[in-house]
């Protein structure tokens, strides 16, 4: 086991290091000059020239290359064109603004997915299981823009029970410690302001975690019923457990493995999915720190921030396979 | 459920591994953040709703409107414009003078005004600033400082530099020597990009004050989340004693102007900037908003690339101005929020020849002046539209749509093209178009900013502001004149004598001045938007 995890650790040098390459060629294929759209429609030829030769952009693309990549082995993922600060310190609070919810949105599609789709196997062909699986079934073909929008209209404008977006009240900041405003509110012990933060998580979490929320259930009920009709299954009822147990403790552990693998890939999708939800809900998260920096051809921000994201997929998935291992002991590794 | 537990606890550690390896670092604008908890407690706040984020703090080396939003409340300049006019009025000068050549400007200063680290505001002050941004040797001279290039022909030792040297008379009096007159000078120095900035605070930083503003204006720093808020609050010093009213000013970055308008409508923000003109019905229906207009300073227009065939021949130019129904695109795409443009001058502005007359649109005439030029039965062409809105041009292509039908009533086959926004403008500004829509906002309520920097033959060579690349002695020379002459009156009949010149050669057509639309909450009050687009929040309240 600890052999093939360091050996999964060392095979993300190589796939990182392919992976900075082709980013940076793509980027760079993309028209358009930063010094162009930091100036602006007022910018004269001179200044732009003059911004060019300052973000060296007038080396040519291998000098570039090779500076970047020096750039990162000292641990500094560079300075954004636009901004001019360190990206090492400036996406952190968006790093975690992403994380906090992507990991609400993941908790919510979990725990309902999970329960949903063990309620719906157990209960198979009632009409709560049928009516699991139709809003499954829609929840998965729902655009998250659509829903976003649909919840903003309904419980915002309408019905004003939750905040339309935004990550917190501007009116009572939150004084930053992790950039985890859950935690921070937690941390300061201020309750109200943890409320307020979960109020403001609510609808962009339900409207990310929607689609992996159905996903997780159709699976968990799939796998379940698979479960269903082993010998085991009809051993431990023929003993008297109880049915709760049955389904709870012998079922799940045994239908749980393919479940999981769909949650990792999920979590990696979520990161796509975010860069919508950030957008509507006015989220100041990774993806639209991502987003901003394409339209601005903030180059170092585009390369680093697509490498960190990399990263963390390549972490969640690995992850996800050792945690797979674990649950099913029968998967060998060479 | 133990395996659940076991999920749980997973994505949890791989939370926690994304932010460790991101590392502990505080970013320092975050750090700052503390601060903003001490105005919290019964405050009046307002939060600003604004589409994008301000580039720099430091406003002599910004050139755009996001980030004056912002420093225009912090920093004050010598001279400043009377709320929602370009009326110059006393800023941190209270009175001034010029001699009679109009080479020397003598600036008599407000008494009792101290910056917001506690350093007095002086003449030494003013020197000190001038020096900064005019002196390629001067140690903090740290920047492009653009506008002052733009607005003042140079740095210290370029041949066309308008100010040669800034002087301390005594502690509260300041001369600026000029090497020639320039008529737009005062309203250069109403400009943000020459605010004065604390001495002490340029030293500290070693001339890179981007993320330390320290002025003598109204409302002071407290954090800069990047791309989400910036938050300021009330100068408790500020030398107009009982300003200014609000104890706090957040600008919120919300990039869609939808998702703006549905948070100020659910009362999360308090007034916002960037109105969707299609938007404004709803903005009126509602009874907990209101409607503001900004005045116009600003021209959307379609230029023609004069130097290439057909549009080298003025008939060919003066038939498209026969065809463009001005009033129906303001009705279908301003939703009525902008006056056409006849001159190139906003109908505010002084200067602008009111007596002039506008093409009018009439199809048979265009017929015979397309057939007089040698295209009887019409051309193909391109029509060049840029992919952003812009205040003067809301929904470019649909615009650029409308026209493509005008011109397919007399024959002219345009074939609609873009580019990304940074291709657009330097293609455009290389002469690679054909006809091309783009637009301008003043920068200072001058003539000179509008007709110099856009049809001068000056500025028609690539890469070009002047992207119709007209060419006429003529007004080249009025122009000049213009800029070198100190009396308004006679500036003012100089450019209007230019208005009628270009009004024939038409290297235009000048589409709209468009007034762009804000809303708010109606708890806010004493709110008036200025042409500029820079707020001065000094006299907002909030009920």
């Amino acid at each position: 086991m600890l052999s093939y995890t360091l050996r999964r650790i060392g095979q993300l040098i190589p796939v990182l290091f392919g992976m900075s390459i082709v980013v940076f060629a793509i980027i760079h294929a993309i028209p358009g000059d930063p010094a162009q759209v930091i100036l602006g429609e007022k910018a004269t030829s001179e200044s732009i020239h003059n911004l060019r030769q300052q973000l060296g952009l007038d080396q040519p693309l291998y000098l570039q290359y090779i500076h970047y990549i020096g750039q990162l082995f000292h641990g500094d993922l560079g300075t954004s064109l636009v901004t001019q600060r360190p990206i090492n310190q400036e996406i952190v609070p968006y790093l975690a603004a992403t994380a906090e919810l992507t990991l609400f949105s993941m908790v919510f599609a979990i725990v309902i997915g999970v329960n949903a789709g063990i309620l719906s196997a157990w209960k198979r062909n009632t009409w709560f299981d049928y009516a699991a699986m139709i809003i499954a079934l829609v929840g998965v073909s729902m655009p998250i823009f659509w829903l976003g929008l649909l919840e903003q209209w309904l419980f915002s404008l309408q019905l004003h029970w939750l905040p339309v977006l935004g990550r917190t009240n501007p009116r009572d900041p939150v004084t930053s410690i992790t950039n985890l405003y859950l935690l921070d509110t937690l941390l300061s012990g201020n309750l109200q302001q943890f409320w307020s933060v979960v109020r403001h998580l609510i609808l962009p979490g339900v409207a990310l975690g929607t689609i992996p929320m159905a996903i997780i259930a159709r699976m968990t009920r799939a796998s379940m019923l698979e479960v269903f009709k082993h010998d085991y299954i009809r051993t431990a009822r023929a003993k008297g457990l109880g049915e709760f147990w049955v389904v709870y403790k012998h079922a799940l552990k045994n239908s749980f493995a393919p479940v999981l693998t769909v949650i990792g890939l999920q979590l990696g999708s979520l990161l796509g999915g975010a860069i919508l939800t950030e957008t509507i809900f006015g989220w100041p998260g990774v993806g639209r720190y991502m987003f901003d920096a394409i339209g601005n051809r903030d180059y170092p921000v585009i390369q680093s921030g697509i490498l960190v994201l990399a990263t963390i997929f390549i972490v969640v998935n690995l992850i996800v396979d050792l945690l797979y291992a674990y649950l099913d002991p029968r998967i060998q590794y060479k | 459920m133990k395996k659940f537990a076991l999920t749980m606890s997973a994505t949890v550690l791989s939370a926690t591994m994304i932010l460790a390896g991101c590392g502990s670092s505080n970013p320092s604008n975050t750090a700052s953040n503390a601060g903003g908890n001490s105005a919290k407690s019964g405050g009046k706040t307002l939060i600003f709703g604004r589409g994008g984020d301000t580039v720099t703090l430091d406003p002599a080396n910004a050139t755009d409107g996001e980030t004056f939003r912002v420093t225009d409340n912090i920093y004050e300049t010598l001279v400043a414009d009377k709320p929602g006019t370009f009326d110059v009025k006393p800023g941190l000068a209270t009175d001034w003078s010029a001699s009679k050549n109009g080479l020397k400007w003598t600036f008599h200063l407000r008494k009792n005004v101290k910056f917001q680290d506690g350093t007095p505001f002086n003449a030494d002050a003013v020197v000190f600033n001038f020096n900064r941004w005019m002196d390629p040797q001067n140690p903090y001279h740290k920047g492009d400082f653009e506008y002052f290039t733009n607005m003042f022909g140079g740095f210290k030792g370029n041949p066309k530099a308008v100010i040669k040297d800034v002087k301390k008379l005594d502690d509260y009096t300041v001369e600026i020597d000029l090497a020639h007159p320039s008529a737009p000078f005062l309203a250069d120095l109403t400009m943000a990009a020459f605010s004065i900035a604390s001495p002490a605070d340029v030293k500290k930083y070693n001339g890179d004050i981007k993320d330390h503003p320290i002025g003598t204006g109204p409302f002071k720093f407290v954090s800069w989340k990047p791309n989400d808020s910036i938050t300021l609050e009330k100068n408790p010093s500020y030398w107009d004693t009982g300003k200014p009213k609000l104890d706090k000013i957040v600008f919120q970055v919300i990039k869609d102007n939808k998702a703006r308008l549905n948070a100020l409508q659910a009362g999360q923000i308090d007034i916002m900037d960037g109105l969707n003109p299609a938007d404004v019905p709803t903005v009126k229906n509602d009874s907990n908003l209101q409607l503001f207009t900004r005045p116009s300073n600003n021209v959307g227009y379609l230029a023609f690339n004069t130097q290439k065939k057909p549009f080298n021949d003025p008939r060919v130019r003066q038939a498209i101005n026969m065809v463009v129904d001005k009033k129906a695109l303001i009705d279908a795409f301003y939703n009525g929020m902008a006056v056409p443009a006849v001159s190139v001058l906003p109908p505010s502005m002084w200067g602008n020849d009111t007596s002039l007359q506008d093409y009018q649109v009439n199809i048979q005439k265009a017929k015979q002046l397309l057939a007089e030029a040698g295209y009887p039965n019409g051309f193909k062409t391109d029509l060049w539209a840029m992919p952003v809105a812009r205040p003067y041009m809301p929904q470019p292509e649909k615009i650029a749509a409308a026209l493509q039908a005008d011109m397919k009533k007399i024959g002219i086959d345009a074939k609609i093209v873009t580019y990304d926004w940074a291709t657009y403008l330097k293609k455009t500004a290389n002469g690679e178009h054909t006809m091309a829509l783009l637009g301008w906002t003043g920068d200072n309520g001058d003539p000179d900013d509008f007709l110099y920097v856009l049809l001068d033959q000056d500025n028609a060579n690539p890469p070009a502001q002047n992207i119709a690349f007209y060419k006429n002695p003529e007004v080249h020379k009025l122009l000049v004149q213009a800029q070198q002459e100190t009396d308004q009156n006679k500036r003012a009949d100089l450019y209007k004598k230019a208005e009628q010149i270009i009004l024939k050669d038409a290297p235009w057509v000048p589409l709209v001045h468009s007034t762009p639309p804000m809303a708010a909450s109606k708890k806010v009050t004493g709110f008036v938007p200025s042409p500029v687009g820079s707020d001065i929040l000094t006299n907002v309240d909030i009920k």
